[in-house]
This record gives C-alpha cells, sequence and structure tokens, in this order.
C-alpha cells in the first residue's frame, strides 16, 4: 500500500523551556476525516500551524503526499495542497467575499496554467454557492456575522483546491444550529476528494464528523483510533473528565 | 479598460499636453511650477506602491528620491552624462537599495518597519553628507553643456516634458500593479500577511517586489532634479517634505487605488504653488498638515474612497 497522504513522525515543538509537542505522530489518508481533540494548551493548534508551515517544528519530520515538507514556506505547502482555516476568522477585510476567494484561486494552484479573470469568477461563485454565501458575494468580508466569517475561511481554503483540509477550530461559539451548518459543509469535502483534519473541543461535532480521532495531552499524542475506542480510552477520559 | 490601452492613453495626454503647453504658454515659471507637481505625481505614486497596496509605511522617500539625485550627480561628475542615462541609472540604482532595504527590513511590520525606514534615510544623509566627491554638505553643481532639445525653448520645459512621461509612466504602471494579479496578492498582504500566506500569496517575493518598484519611481523622480536647479545639496534633498508629502498625496487623495495619489498630488501640489507665490513658502507644510487632519477625520478613504462610497447613494432610485 502507498504511502498515507499526511505522515508526521516525531514532531516536536518548544517555546522556550515549554514542550509545546513531544514527539507527535500523525498520519491521514487521502479523503480521511480526522479529528484531533485534546485540552486547552495541549498543542493542537501547534500541530496545525507546524503542518501548515506558519511555525517551523524542530525534530520529527513531515511528509505530504510523499515528500518531506518540513523546509517549504507556507505559500509552498498551499500549493501541495495542504489548506488551513484559521481559529479566529482572518478574512481579507477590504476584499468583498467573493475577491477573498480570488486570492487562493489566482495564487494556490501554481501547476495551473493562468485562466481568465470570467473564469476564476465563476469558480469563487461556485464555491460560494456551496457553502450558502452567494448571495453575499458582494459584500465586504469585514462585515460578516460571526457564522458566515467561519464559513468564508472554509470557501477560502477550498478554493485553494486543496488535498488536506486542516480546520482550527471552525465551531467554537456557534450555536448548534449553525454548527450543523458548518458540519455539512465539512462533510462535503469528502465528495471532493479532500481529507479534513478537524480540531474541536464541541465533542458532539468531533463525533459526528470523524472516521477517526486522535487525542493530544500536554504536548504528545495518547490516544489515536475509532471514536468509540477513544473516547472510553483511560487516558482520554482522565484528560477531560478528571479522577 | 487593458493596460497598454491605459499606458497609450496616460502617456499620449502627458505628450499632447506637453505639446500644447509648449506651444501656447511663455511663462518659464509655470514650467518650473508644473515639474514640482508632477514630480509629486510620481512620488506619490511610488510610495502607494509600498504604502498604500501592500500597506508598509514607508518614511525614507526623501532617501529614495535622493538615490536618484545623487547617481545624476555621480554620473556627471564623471562626465557629461545625458538625461536619460541618469533617469535609467538612478531608477536602477534606487530599485536596487528598495530590494536591500526590502529584504533588511520587510519582517518588521508597522511602525518599525515606518521607524526602520526613518532611520534609513538618516544613515544615507549622514553618508551623503561625508562624501566629498558628491559634493558633501557643501552641495554639488551641475553645468549644463547642451542647450534644450530641438523644439523646447527652455531647460525648464524640456524638464517638464521629461518629468510628465515619467509621470505618465508611473501612473500606468500603478494602475498595472492594481489590476493585476500582483495587486491582488499586495492587497491580501495588506489586509493580513499570514492569512494571505496560507491563501499561496508568496508573501516575502511579492514585497520585495513591491520596495523595488517603488523605491525606483522615487529615484527616477529624483534622477532630474539636478537639472532642474543645477545645484543640490543634502538639506534640499533629504527635506522632510518630500516623505511628508508622498505619505499624505496618497492619504489624502485615496490609497487604494492609482488614481488616490495623483488626485492627492494635484491637490496638494498646486495649492501648495499657489500658496508659494501668493502668501509664502513657509506655508506649505502648515497646509499639508491641515489637510491631513480634515481628511483623516471627514473621509479617511481619501478623495476616491469618499467619492465610491457617495456614488450608491446618488444613484436615482
Amino acid at each position: 500500500m502507498s504511502e498515507p497522504l499526511l505522515v508526521a513522525r516525531g514532531v516536536t515543538r518548544r517555546f522556550g523551556g515549554f514542550l509545546a509537542l513531544d514527539q507527535v505522530d500523525l498520519s491521514v489518508s487521502a479523503g480521511e476525516r480526522v479529528g484531533l481533540i485534546g485540552p486547552n494548551g495541549s498543542g493542537k493548534s501547534t500541530l496545525v500551524n507546524c503542518i501548515a508551515g506558519t511555525l517551523r517544528h524542530g525534530a520529527g519530520s513531515i511528509r505530504f503526499d510523499g515528500r518531506d515538507v518540513g523546509g517549504l514556506a507556507p505559500h509552498r505547502r498551499v500549493r501541495l495542497g495542504i489548506a488551513r482555516s484559521f481559529q479566529i476568522p482572518r478574512p481579507f477585510a477590504s476584499m468583498t467575499v467573493r475577491e477573498n476567494l480570488l486570492v487562493p484561486l489566482s495564487y494556490a494552484d501554481g501547476s495551473r496554467p493562468r485562466r481568465d479573470r470570467a473564469a476564476l469568477a465563476d469558480e469563487a461563485m461556485a464555491i460560494l454557492r456551496q457553502v450558502g454565501l452567494e448571495a453575499k458575494a458582494d459584500r465586504r468580508s469585514g462585515e460578516l456575522t460571526q457564522v458566515d466569517m467561519r464559513k468564508l475561511e472554509l470557501a477560502r481554503a477550498v478554493a485553494a483546491r486543496p488535498k488536506l483540509l486542516v480546520s482550527d477550530e471552525a465551531m467554537a461559539g456557534l450555536s448548534s444550529s449553525e454548527m450543523d451548518d458548518i458540519i455539512g459543509i465539512l462533510l462535503e469535502m469528502k465528495g471532493r476528494g479532500i481529507a479534513v483534519v478537524l480540531i474541536e473541543h464541541i465533542m458532539r461535532a468531533v463525533v459526528r464528523f470523524s472516521e477517526r480521532i486522535a487525542v493530544l495531552v500536554a504536548g504528545r499524542k495518547v490516544a489515536d483510533g475509532a471514536p468509540e475506542t477513544v473516547l472510553r480510552h483511560p487516558e482520554v477520559e482522565r484528560a477531560y473528565l478528571g479522577q | 479598460m487593458t493596460t497598454p490601452r491605459f499606458t497609450a492613453l496616460v502617456v499620449g495626454l502627458a505628450a499632447a499636453g506637453t505639446a500644447l503647453a509648449v506651444r501656447l504658454v511663455a511663462n518659464d515659471y509655470l514650467f518650473s511650477a508644473g515639474y514640482t507637481v508632477l514630480q509629486f505625481v510620481v512620488l506619490a505614486s511610488a510610495w502607494n506602491i509600498l504604502g498604500g497596496f501592500t500597506g508598509y509605511v514607508n518614511f525614507g522617500s526623501a532617501a529614495f528620491f535622493a538615490l536618484g539625485v545623487y547617481s545624476s550627480v555621480v554620473l556627471n561628475n564623471l562626465f557629461p552624462a545625458p538625461v536619460a542615462l541618469c533617469v535609467a541609472a538612478g531608477t536602477a540604482v534606487a530599485a536596487l537599495v528598495g530590494l536591500g532595504m526590502g529584504y533588511l527590513t520587510l519582517r518588521l511590520r508597522g511602525v518599525f518597519f515606518a521607524i526602520a525606514t526613518l532611520a534609513f534615510a538618516q544613515v544615507l544623509l549622514t553618508f551623503v553628507v561625508n562624501w566629498d566627491f558628491v559634493g558633501g554638505a557643501r552641495g554639488a553643481y551641475l553645468v549644463l553643456r547642451h542647450g534644450p532639445p530641438p523644439g523646447f525653448r527652455s531647460n525648464a520645459q524640456w524638464l517638464f516634458a521629461v518629468m510628465a512621461l515619467m509621470a505618465a509612466g508611473s501612473l500606468a504602471l500603478a494602475r498595472w500593479v492594481q489590476t493585476s494579479t500582483m495587486g491582488r496578492g499586495l492587497a491580501a498582504i495588506r489586509d493580513d500577511e499570514v492569512a494571505a500566506e496560507c491563501a499561496g500569496v508568496p508573501t516575502l517575493r511579492l514585497k520585495l517586489a513591491s520596495t523595488a518598484l517603488s523605491g525606483g519611481l522615487m529615484g527616477m523622480a529624483g534622477a532630474t532634479f539636478p537639472y532642474f536647479l543645477l545645484y543640490v545639496e543634502p538639506g534640499g534633498v533629504f527635506s522632510l517634505s518630500y516623505a511628508v508629502n508622498s505619505i499624505a498625496m496618497p492619504l489624502i487623495g485615496g490609497m487604494h487605488s492609482w488614481a488616490g495619489p495623483l488626485l492627492g498630488a494635484l491637490l496638494l501640489g498646486i495649492a501648495q504653488q499657489v500658496l508659494q507665490v501668493t502668501v509664502s513658502a513657509d506655508w506649505n507644510l502648515f497646509l499639508v498638515g491641515a489637510l491631513l487632519v480634515v481628511f483623516v477625520t471627514v473621509a479617511p478613504e481619501g478623495i476616491v474612497g469618499w467619492a465610491r462610497r457617495r456614488r450608491p447613494s446618488e444613484a436615482p432610485p
């Protein structure tokens, strides 16, 4: 069998004396849906940043699609197919919603020949339709509501034509119906063949979404497997419920 | 409008305008005043590529302007250099220094980048003041060996024509940057650099292109300055008024579009020239300051932003 899409091995990251990630292994196959959970400060976001390249990891290696991406700048990793959304939405606030998508559409796929503007705009609208933002395409992105900003984050990540999407807490602070919207969007990624790593605190969402769950506690991976087994794991129970 | 068409249009307008002016206007003062205003069109457009499109505030405009000025001085000290060669050299030197400075300072954001550019201007000033070959603090004279080319009655007319072409070129370049894919990448950097990088924008490369273009155009504007004044000295070349004006003009005109710096430079530049003649030269920066206060409070997005915002409400129902 060929190598999984993402293979992180022994990834370690220190901030001064604080060990944020301690030899974390994580692999994700093409099209797979993986939930990544863990208490606050357990290193989830640090791991996302190391995979996306906004932070450099120390020891260990990160391979994606058969090549080592550890030394690559974030924009190079995006072009290879690693897209991410941010925990706190970071829209390009001076642009309209549609223009936000034109940025990754024009830049993220280096291999694709440059296409004309009309084709790019059509593609942006198609993505906006899928996340339910088409009516707001010409709004300034800085003026969107929280849930729409989360949708825009995901739409912008999809516009990069990724093979892997890392979604960093896309649902924090949303109502349950808004959450269902977001989960719906994430579940559709499977149809596009996009693997998703979902980082989330809201257990209901994680269980509903994930085919597999990995658990980080204090920078170490303590469990990784099918949701029902992982959630019964003693160390996970201890981390979440206390003893 | 496509870029080649727009370029042809502005260059054509500049050429036609100059030809008409040379035919109809006899007073050399008006050409000198026009030269100064157009010089600010170039400086403001150049500043806006880095400041308005990319979001990096450069307080060192005078330094890049001076690089152009002193490239010309050096060349003219070596041999009687033609204007075109000096313009090319000044542009190249300032673009290269812009690239280098960008590489060293672009990891700084916001205020810290601004301070670094201010410091850079001081370093370059100190260097020039102590460099004897270009006259040091005494300044340098430039002796014109030829009269103006055929068709121009005076040096001022000829330099006005050169500056008009350079202003047209700067506007065309600024508009191209704004409307191209590069402009979209720069705008993404301005809004959120990390998000831009994560959307596939090669942020470092684009920022370097932006500093090089911006610096190069400022150097270009400076290259003809010694021919214009025939005597340059560091205090004048590194004057605060260049740094302040090249920030104030885009701010007043509008920073998100190529048209903003043009409007701001025409408005402020002409007003300053009028003030200089009718009241006194000292009121120049006062005017800039007063207008800045007015615009920052009333129309923070400049004339262009203000006009855009008004348009929908004025449309008939």
